[in-house]
């Protein structure tokens, strides 16, 4: 068996806030990745959906190294890449890229196009044989920009068409994997379309990997192999799409699922529709046991004490919870 | 059904000066709102939806703002009422909910001042007892756990969700008769998306008021509009009851739109229809239909799509309005059969 | 919030105790000898090794600073028998050029520099948040470009010419006013404010200029904030916006610089000072550098970081007064 694309083992980032005492010593953690484990095969997608302030962000971060895990293992093709530095993290961070979410944010307004996707080029001291211009000009056609814009500066261009820019940027290193943020978030509906078509043409035709991240269950559906819920830090169901869209196992995922808008009518006023209360706990005291029970409403003294692990339901398809949903429940904006 | 409208809106444009050049944000955009239901505004961002909605409360800036048309409420227009009339107006008959919560409230007073300032400005003979009393009632009715304790804490300490009933709580205190709810649940989790749509339209039963609902969302539109206007560059091109909309819309600006919301929702991976190009810059919007250069029916349909700038008419054979210049039968055969399938 | 101001104090009385030492040693490192300029030109080397024991620059650096940072909190005897003499605490040294104890110098000029800088900072934020509004509200009416002509002079003006300037122009060539000459306002009022009136209304007029502009800007944003919208949404008058939603958010970045510039003003406005010729500090300070009057120097300096760091801790206070999402930690 070749090993994953991109793993992660058991990983945790806490970050310290607040203060007290004389010596103002962080007195509070924030978990915001409390125990993620997942591994991507090659030339697939994971999509990793949750709610704002759940950890998304942050564990995109540390599978790129773009900070450093409290705890855990994050491997790339089966080798540990969370102990390299200098030099062996320049090579390794070539064949893993991120994209974010805020077009207009990510990208330095004083750079032209052409300085902006050869940016990382010069980072790691390569010049493409084709020479540097030609291969950024590739990669705009590539991407759908018009190549002749090589000079332009991002204020000239729409939303998508800097999202273009930012993925055109992910690709001059030639990565294998791209961890995508958000990529989609921030843009009109109908040019959201346009990036994940985008994005799954340079999957099939480069075979890349992604890591693809969204708040919304319906983009990543579009273009996830598997996908993972996340909760307060924790994955509490993954498994391949389609298991976890037509059979959700774990009562958050059924209310996230449900709460999706259905762009049909007809459906409005159904009764089945699960309605969460309250909002998501802060994430430096998490509730005790199962971090979703202060809103699930099948909630018993078990969730209180112990905490459910992820287990497997059959295929692949694992939910972390003590009385996960029974019967296939179809719900929200499946296949009607 | 009430055939009195509640408001009228005929022919309104707006024009903002800017260095850039003149911003034509809304250009003739005509609609009726009827008490007890909900209008929902569709569009993509920039394509005049917010604009619309502040000019109802004539919120927009008066030294770089044109604004003509007109405004009905009582048979008063109100782009033409003085301000101080208008100020009697603003909270009271209409009240306006903003797209971030974060940053509509004042972060220096409570958020029990900001709720009792909304009521007092409009009754200032009540008591302060009496107001911190109604205060509380609306805390409790928009879903705020522990209203005596939070009625006294500041935004800060809200989360988004939180803030946006606060936001609810200050538009409704008054009972007015039309809620102007501009994206108020973009900015929110899907799970707290749904319970602020659910607050609303429990809200709209108990006290009759009508709602312009204004998303970039289709899904949202499904869920609590009665009927929707679809907006592009500036205008509409669509005028619909909600499920019309949904079955059989008379616009290609709207397959599009539907299309490429609606293939989000299969189960199956493949590749999503989506609308070429880009939205329109509305300082040069294109000449006559402003969708041409991105409507693959621009060219059958001939030369007028680039040279005339086609009405909003009824669709027949529908009961949706649409401003393209596609013979209706084919619009309608399109609709049902060829492109949304 | 107790808790916090503790720290804050406890944090700013570290960071002055080591202000001092490096001020301490940063003056010893100069290449002048303090004991040679006790006495005149033609002192005998005799004199000079005296009144260098007496002083203590006999002593090693390190201990020089000791028996400095001792003698704030307990006074300092200098000399032994009938030439002996104490500066009682807190004491700062002992300034041989002026024969006196720093700390009665500094007792004599500070209450100048303090009403000169009072005088003015009153002067100026009326005047700076006063046009900055206008020229808000009248965003680009003739009062505006006034507003922001006079800002943009203002903040390129330099104080030493302007200030030249209007002593000649009021004292010299119109005579409006009298030359300055600085009395007591207990003493002599009419000619304390006759003095003053020229440095307070130079250096307001100045300084106000960036306050102007830092008004209108905040307040133009403020003016673009949702929450303001808001509140004319909910059919508030314009006057009730300005004051409740929009003066106010402007205000809390004003506070802060507002309170960094009194501040540095309160350790010695030294061009200001000796244009006018008032006794300040500033100008005690600058006679200082001239005769190299190390302990008077190690003095100001030490008055002027107090001054700095404490207004660095009323500043977060008010902060946190003013704002209340810094007030929750
Ligand atoms: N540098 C940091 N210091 C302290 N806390 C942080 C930091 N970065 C993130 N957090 C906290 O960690 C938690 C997870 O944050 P993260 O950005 O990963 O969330 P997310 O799921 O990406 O949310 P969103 O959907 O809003 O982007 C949040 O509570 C956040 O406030
Ligand atoms: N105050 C303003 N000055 C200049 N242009 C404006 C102003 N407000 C809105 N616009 C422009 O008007 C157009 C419509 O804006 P808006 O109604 O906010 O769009 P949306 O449909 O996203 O709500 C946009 O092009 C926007 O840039
Ligand atoms: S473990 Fe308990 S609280 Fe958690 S999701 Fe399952 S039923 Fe709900
Ligand atoms: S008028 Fe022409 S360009 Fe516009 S939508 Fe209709 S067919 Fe397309
Ligand atoms: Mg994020
Ligand atoms: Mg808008």
């Amino acid at each position: 068996m070749t090993s994953a694309a991109l793993e992660a083992r058991d990983v945790v980032k806490y970050f310290p806030t607040g203060s007290s005492g004389i010596l103002g010593r962080p007195t509070h953690e924030v978990k915001a990745v409390d125990g993620v484990s997942f591994s991507i095969a090659h030339g697939e997608t994971l999509g990793v959906v949750g709610e704002s302030g759940c950890g998304k962000s942050t564990l995109a971060r540390v599978a790129t190294r773009l900070i450093d895990a409290t705890s855990g293992d994050v491997l790339m093709d089966g080798e540990s890449i969370s102990h390299l530095s200098g030099k062996d993290l320049r090579i390794a961070r070539r064949k893993l890229q991120m994209i974010f979410q805020d077009p207009y944010a990510s990208l330095n307004p004083r750079h032209s196009v052409g300085q902006i996707i050869s940016a990382p080029l010069s980072v790691q001291r390569i010049t493409p044989p084709q020479g540097v211009k030609t291969r950024v000009q590739e990669l705009m056609e590539l991407v759908g920009l018009n190549p002749e814009h090589y000079n332009r500066y991002p204020h000239e261009f729409s939303g998508g068409q800097r999202q273009r820019i930012g993925i055109a940027r992910a690709l001059v290193l030639e990565p294998t994997v791209l961890v995508a943020d958000e990529p989609v978030s921030a843009l009109d509906v109908s040019i959201q379309a346009q990036i994940l078509n985008l994005l799954e043409t340079l999957q099939a035709e480069l075979g890349l990997t992604y890591m693809f991240i969204a708040h919304d269950l319906s983009v990543v559906r579009h273009i996830a192999d598997n996908v993972a819920v996340m909760y307060l830090g924790k994955f509490v169901e993954v498994g391949p799409a389609h298991a976890v869209y037509s059979t959700a196992r774990h009562p958050y995922t059924t209310a996230l699922l449900s709460a999706v808008p259905v762009a049909d009518p007809s459906r409005r006023g159904r009764t089945d529709r699960i309605r969460l209360e309250g909002d998501v706990p802060s994430p430096i005291n998490p509730p005790s046991g199962c971090r979703f029970r202060t809103r699930c409403w099948k909630a018993t003294d078990l969730c209180a004490s112990t905490e459910p692990v992820l287990q497997d339901m059959g295929n692949g398809h694992f939910a972390a919870c003590h009385h996960p949903m029974e019967t296939p429940v179809t719900l929200g904006n499946s296949v009607s | 059904m009430n055939t009195v409208p509640l408001l009228a809106v005929k022919d309104l444009s707006v024009s903002f000066n800017t260095p850039d050049g003149v911003v034509h944000a809304v250009d003739d955009v005509s609609f009726e709102l009827f008490a007890g239901k909900t209008l929902g505004i569709v569009g993509e961002s920039g394509s005049g939806k917010s604009v619309t909605a502040s000019s109802l409360m004539r919120l927009n800036n008066s030294v770089t703002s044109t604004t003509t048309g007109s405004v009905e409420l009582d048979g008063r227009d109100l782009l033409s009422v003085d301000e101080a009339t208008m100020r009697s107006i603003r909270g009271q008959d209409i009240a306006m909910v903003f797209q971030d919560p974060l940053s509509a409230l004042n972060p220096y007073y409570t958020v029990g001042d900001q709720i009792a300032e909304a009521y007092v400005i409009h009754h200032p003979t009540e008591s302060k007892k009496d107001v911190r009393i109604r205060v509380l009632d609306m805390l409790k009715k928009v879903g705020i756990p522990n209203p005596e304790k939070r009625i006294d804490e500041y935004p800060h300490q809200f989360s988004g969700g939180m803030r946006q009933r606060i936001v609810i709580a200050i538009a409704l205190i008054n009972s007015p008769r039309i809620l102007i709810a501009d994206e108020p649940t973009t900015a929110l989790d899907v799970t707290v998306q749904a319970q602020i749509l659910d607050l609303m339209l429990d809200l709209q039963r108990e006290t009759n008021m009508a709602i312009i609902l204004i998303t970039h969302d289709l899904g949202v539109i499904a869920e609590v509009a009665d009927s929707t206007l679809v907006m592009y560059g500036g205008r509409i091109v669509e005028r619909a009851a909600v499920n019309e909309i949904f079955s059989t819309p008379t616009h290609p600006y709207s397959w599009g739109l539907l299309g490429a919301v609606g293939s989000l929702d299969t189960s199956t991976r493949g590749h999503l229809s989506t609308i070429p190009g880009t939205p329109p810059s509305l300082i040069s919007l294109p000449s006559g239909c402003s969708f041409h250069p991105r409507c693959r029916y621009a060219k059958e349909t001939g030369s007028r799509c680039t040279t005339e700038v086609p009405q909003l008419h009824v669709v027949a054979g529908t009961s949706s309005s649409s401003a393209c210049h596609m013979a209706d039968a084919q619009l309608v055969a399109l609709a049902q059969h060829g492109e949304n399938q | 919030m107790l808790l916090f101001i503790t720290r804050r104090l406890l944090f700013a009385l570290a960071l002055l105790l080591a202000v001092s030492f490096f001020t301490y040693m940063l003056f010893a490192m100069l290449p002048s000898d303090p004991a040679a300029l006790t006495c005149g030109k033609n002192c005998k080397p005799e004199i000079i090794a005296a009144n260098r024991v007496r002083l203590g620059y006999d002593k090693p650096l390190l201990e020089q600073y000791w028996l400095f940072l001792k003698g704030f909190f307990v006074g300092r005897d200098y000399g032994v028998g009938a030439a002996a003499f104490s500066c009682p605490a807190p004491s700062l040294g002992y300034s041989f050029s002026q024969h006196e104890c720093v700390s009665t110098l500094i007792a004599r000029t500070f209450p100048v520099t303090f009403y000169l800088s009072l005088g003015a900072f009153v002067l100026w934020m009326t005047l700076g948040i006063g046009l900055g509004s206008l020229a808000a509200l009248k965003k680009g009416k003739w009062q505006d470009r006034a507003a922001t002509t006079f800002s943009a002079v203002g903040v390129s003006l330099p104080t030493f010419y302007i200030g030249l300037l209007v002593l000649f122009s009021f004292c010299i060539w119109l005579r409006i006013l009298p030359f300055p000459s600085y009395e007591s306002p207990f003493e002599d009022p009419v000619s304390f404010l006759t003095t003053m009136i020229l440095p307070w209304s130079t250096l307001a007029v100045l300084s106000a200029a960036g306050y102007t502009r830092l008004t209108r800007n905040g307040m133009l944003e403020a003016m673009n904030e949702d929450f303001v919208r808001l509140g004319i949404a909910k059919g508030l008058r314009r006057r009730t916006i300005i004051r409740k939603y929009v003066l106010r958010s402007a205000l809390v970045p004003i506070v802060t610089i507002a309170g960094l510039d009194f501040a540095a003003l309160l350790g010695g406005a030294i061009i200001t000072e000796s244009v006018f010729s008032l006794p300040g500090m500033g100008r005690m300070s600058i006679r200082a550098v001239v005769e190299s009057d190390l302990p008077v120097l190690v003095g100001t300096t030490m008055v002027a970081a107090v001054f700095i760091v404490l207004a660095n801790v009323v500043v977060d206070i008010l902060y946190g007064v003013l704002d209340p999402r810094v007030r929750q930690r």
